[in-house]
């Protein structure tokens, strides 16, 4: 997803004023001509400029040509249900991660979490539980038993091995 | 004496029976990795950080350069037999290696990228040998004012190399400076950007982030491609180091030449192998006495460029052990690796403790020695690797990616970071922005205000102080040359009439 120029510039552009403002809260150190929020705001100042410049780039590009500068260029994937499907998957996956691991316990939740990707991207349909469950487990015994990173257990504490 | 007994110690550290066994697995794991398109070198780092975490600092880096020398090999494989690249450092030569695979030369396209990635990495690693004690013993002079100059040289370096659109790599830049300036950990040590979470008092987890920007990306990457499964070329694959010395013979300039290039461009930081790949192979063919064969399946600028890429590897850490600035993307992960070792990378690396930096030699030396007989067999299987289905293999990366980022501190905070870097380094590279700049700026962004800082109270705010010692002068002017000096021209030129090219 190609995405104009001055659409990033005019974002940068707030987002760069957004942080001058947020930077004034920031206190002196008493005695002293460089406070903390010196540094970020020369960088806020250098990206400001720079969105500044993208937005005349984009809209130059525009002027000289709608076809080559679209607001928002699409792509193949765009127009594939299928790839659209993989993406949002790809990304709910590891929010639903984020958000239910400790309740449902790693196992679960990488069961769950594999055999969604392997569904998106087409694996046979009578492969996709039995692999998800090895391969969690192999995860599972690598991580938690080898490097001993405390994975939660969630739903299965009772039957922690 | 004492020189001789950190070499003996190094010798210990390097050839200890857990430090070797680590080298095979990394050799088998970078192999492996390179040779399946879609997966980097970069990533391969990233990957294996959150197990390295887990080993004392010689096998983890140990880990790292095996991996990464194998992986940029490698990935000349699906190059020559699918037309795909496996890691982008094999991009600039894909199609000539496939053009020699469909005239049946799979096997002489594929020697000359091993025996010349070998040999590529063995020769930046003298420069490094070299060169790295004597820029550490010229750096033991440097003050804060020296090192400002030295990141900003450093960033601006990393903007000009990796895009053709400085612009857009100057946002990317600023974007990572910013993502550094988070949490409590600047000069006046006064939390910035943390509205009131207590997670990111201590920063955004440099890690996790890489994580997602070079794995989580890539896979996302992967998920909305729509292109078609690709074809192996099939044909025998005999002897693969048949002829070689012939070509070592026919093409020493070439070989001396993208070896020397390779590794300077390795060492400007930020842009690493692929950069390298690419700059000689054009160099290859506009010096070439046969330029019209390029392109048609001829060997000259693999020999060139496949050695580029792996000196590239050895030369981006100089400017990485010595100054802490990583010479590309690869060091900006080892950079990491190396502060939470208790390595940390600076002049003093080299005169506290040298058996680890000579460690570090001997683990470049290994693993490029290794890579010939590692890399023979790799060639002889790779038909099976390039048949293992990514549709299986991507899920369980990225499941891989989300209990590593989860493991470097127990918190599931890190694998939201390791996922918001990864959408994000999507979207900015698809409309155009480089990431390089972005990683170089996170890595390097605290040294750079701390000195700035530092230098501002020395001076007492005044700016001409940053120019008074002479080096730091030196580097400054060469900064804001490089800054200014392009449009400069472009001014002049314009003022004089000529067409400017848009």
């Amino acid at each position: 997803m190609k995405i104009n120029d001055a659409i990033w510039g005019a974002l940068l552009l707030l987002f760069s004023v957004a942080i001058l403002i947020h930077i004034q809260s920031f206190p002196n150190i008493p005695g002293q001509n460089v406070g903390p929020a010196l540094f970020p705001g020369f960088i806020a100042v250098g990206l400001a400029i720079c969105a500044l410049a993208l937005i005349a780039s984009g809209l130059a590009a525009r002027r000289r040509g709608v076809e080559q500068a679209p607001w928002i260029g699409a792509e193949a994937w765009m127009r594939s249900p299928r790839h659209i499907i993989a993406l949002t998957l790809v990304v709910g996956v590891n929010v639903f991660y984020i958000r239910f691991v400790d309740l449902l316990g790693f196992v679960p939740a990488g069961v769950i979490y594999l055999a969604a990707l392997f569904a998106a991207f087409g694996v046979r349909p009578r492969w996709i539980l039995p692999l998800a469950l090895i391969i969690t487990l192999v995860i599972h015994y690598s991580f938690y038993k080898l490097l001993r990173v405390p994975l939660p257990w969630g739903l299965l504490e009772r039957f922690a091995w | 004496m004492a020189m001789s007994s950190a070499w003996a110690q190094a010798f210990v550290l390097v050839f200890d029976p857990y430090n070797l066994l680590v080298m095979v697995v990394a050799s088998l794991f970078g192999l492996f990795v390179g040779a399946v398109p879609g997966l980097t070198a970069t990533m391969a780092t990233a990957l294996l950080v959150p197990v390295t975490f887990f080993m004392a600092p010689i096998p983890a880096i140990a880990a790292i350069v095996t991996a990464t020398a194998m992986a940029i090999f490698s990935g000349d494989i699906p190059g020559c037999l699918m037309r795909m690249p496996g890691t982008p450092a094999s991009a600039a030569y894909t199609d000539e290696a496939y053009a020699m695979a469909k005239k049946g030369q799979a096997e002489t396209a594929l020697g000359a990228g091993l025996v010349f990635s070998a040999l590529g990495g063995l020769f930046g690693t003298a420069v490094l040998m070299l060169a790295a004690p004597a820029l550490a013993e010229f750096a033991l002079k440097f003050s804060s004012f020296e090192y400002f100059w030295l990141v900003l040289l450093g960033l601006t370096c990393a903007v000009f190399m990796t895009s053709d659109r400085p612009l857009k790599g100057f946002v990317t830049l600023m974007l990572g400076l910013l993502v550094a300036c988070v949490g409590l950990n600047n000069p006046a040590a006064i939390p910035r950007f943390t509205f009131g979470s207590i997670e990111l008092l201590g920063g955004i987890g440099m890690i996790p982030m890489m994580i997602g920007t070079f794995a989580i990306s890539e896979i996302i990457r992967y998920a909305v491609d729509t292109n078609p499964p690709l074809r192996i070329v099939d044909q025998p694959i005999g002897n693969v180091f048949k002829g070689m010395w012939a070509l070592t013979k026919k093409y020493p300039v070439q070989i001396l030449r993208g070896n020397a290039v390779g590794t300077l461009i390795g060492a400007l930081p930020g842009a690493g192998a692929d950069i390298a790949a690419w700059i000689t192979y054009a160099i290859s063919k506009k010096f070439s006495k046969e330029p019209e064969k390029f392109g048609t399946g001829c060997v000259e600028g693999i020999v060139e460029a496949g050695s580029a890429n792996n000196s590239a590897l050895a030369g981006a850490w100089i400017p990485a052990l010595v100054f802490g600035i990583p010479g590309d993307s690869i060091t900006a992960i080892v950079i990491g690796v190396l502060y939470m070792k208790n390595m940390n990378p600076g002049p003093s690396l080299f005169t506290n403790n040298p058996q680890n930096i000579y460690a570090v030699y001997l683990l470049f030396i290994m693993a490029n020695l290794m890579m010939l007989p590692l890399g023979w067999w790799c060639i002889k299987v790779s038909k099976q690797i390039l048949k293992v289905p990514r549709t299986v293999l991507m899920p369980v990366i990225m499941l891989f990616c989300v209990v590593g980022s989860f493991a470097i501190n127990n918190t599931a905070f890190d694998v939201t970071v390791m996922l918001i870097a990864g959408i994000a380094a999507f979207f900015l590279e698809a409309s155009g922005f480089p990431i390089a700049p972005a990683i170089l700026g996170v890595v390097l962004g605290g040294m750079l205000e701390e000195n700035f800082v530092t230098s501002m109270i020395k001076s007492d705010g005044r700016v001409l102080a940053f120019f008074e010692r002479p080096i730091a002068a030196a580097l400054g002017a060469l900064t804001l040359a490089v800054w200014f000096l392009p449009l400069l021209l472009r001014r002049l030129r314009r003022l004089a009439g000529i067409e400017v090219e848009q």
